[in-house]
């Protein structure tokens, strides 16, 4: 049976999952699909998901792409889960400036930085 | 004291029209190519960027809701590049569009939505941005001082 392609990979650790993704520009469609159908996946197969994304080694992000973010991060609302964004490079992190996404979502500096954001369970 | 970038020797007016099916590869083909182009004439890492994305930007309504995702249906680009200015015309086979319809997605009441930014990130990283009535042609100029 054939594989099909990835596009993050995943550390599911003792009190978050990190993820981060294999390619470097997120601009394609068919490529920005796959990796909503991946986050949605993480998200659904957790009772309160605590969820890394990180960007490192992300040079070029689409629009689609922050509609994916968008859609993952209202999944994990749904589920009272916890989302952060880390390792954004500057010219990626001027995208979510223009389109005020930086005050919906939220984004920390580093992986250590969101971890230590991440509110403790109950 | 900073330097005036300086174009490659022979370096002239780069202009060239592309006629693309959705296809990934032609269009990263399209975007390697423009990409030399700026890098010859000396666009700094920033506006390589900016370009890069407008352009994708475009595409994407082009292919998608110009064309309405018909696979059978093409969008042109036409580019010229010189050292003072960028301008990208991205034409697809719709009906047009008018861009006052496109609702501000930074509005509190639609910033959760996924979609409708792609129209805004243009307007940020380009000097002009424009649709060329009726609709289906977009013209958008990247001049090197801003203005």
């Amino acid at each position: 049976m054939a594989q099909q392609q990835t596009y993050v990979t995943v550390a599911r650790e003792s009190d978050c999952t990190r993820v981060e993704f294999s390619e470097k520009h997120i601009i394609d469609e068919v490529v920005i699909r796959i990796i909503g159908n991946e986050l949605t996946k993480l998200v659904d197969e957790t009772p309160r998901p605590r969820i890394i994304v990180s960007f490192r080694g992300v040079e070029h992000l689409s629009s689609a792409a922050l509609g994916t973010l968008l859609t993952v991060m209202n999944r994990v609302k749904a589920k009272d889960g916890q989302l952060r964004l880390c390792d954004i490079s500057t010219p990626i992190l001027q995208i979510f400036e223009i389109t005020k996404l930086n005050r919906v979502l939220r984004i920390e500096k580093d992986v250590a930085a969101a971890k230590a954001s991440l509110v403790a369970s109950h | 004291m900073g330097s005036t970038p300086q174009p490659q020797a022979g370096a002239g007016r780069f202009e060239q029209t592309w006629v693309l099916y959705e296809q990934r590869e032609s269009i990263e083909r399209l975007q390697s190519e423009v990409s030399a182009a700026l890098h010859a004439h000396a666009y700094d890492d920033a506006a390589a960027f900016a370009i890069r994305l407008a352009l994708e930007e475009a595409l994407v309504n082009g292919f998608r809701h110009g064309n309405k995702g018909n696979p059978d249906k093409r969008v042109t680009v036409f580019c010229v590049i010189d050292g003072e200015h960028v301008r990208l015309e991205v034409t697809d086979e719709g009906e047009g569009f008018d861009p006052g319809s496109v609702p501000d997605p930074t509005a509190e009441e639609n910033i959760e939505i996924p979609s409708g930014r792609g129209i805004m990130l243009m307007r940020a990283y380009m000097t002009t941005v424009e649709y060329v009535p009726p609709g289906n042609c977009l013209r958008i100029v990247y001049r090197r001082d801003g203005k």
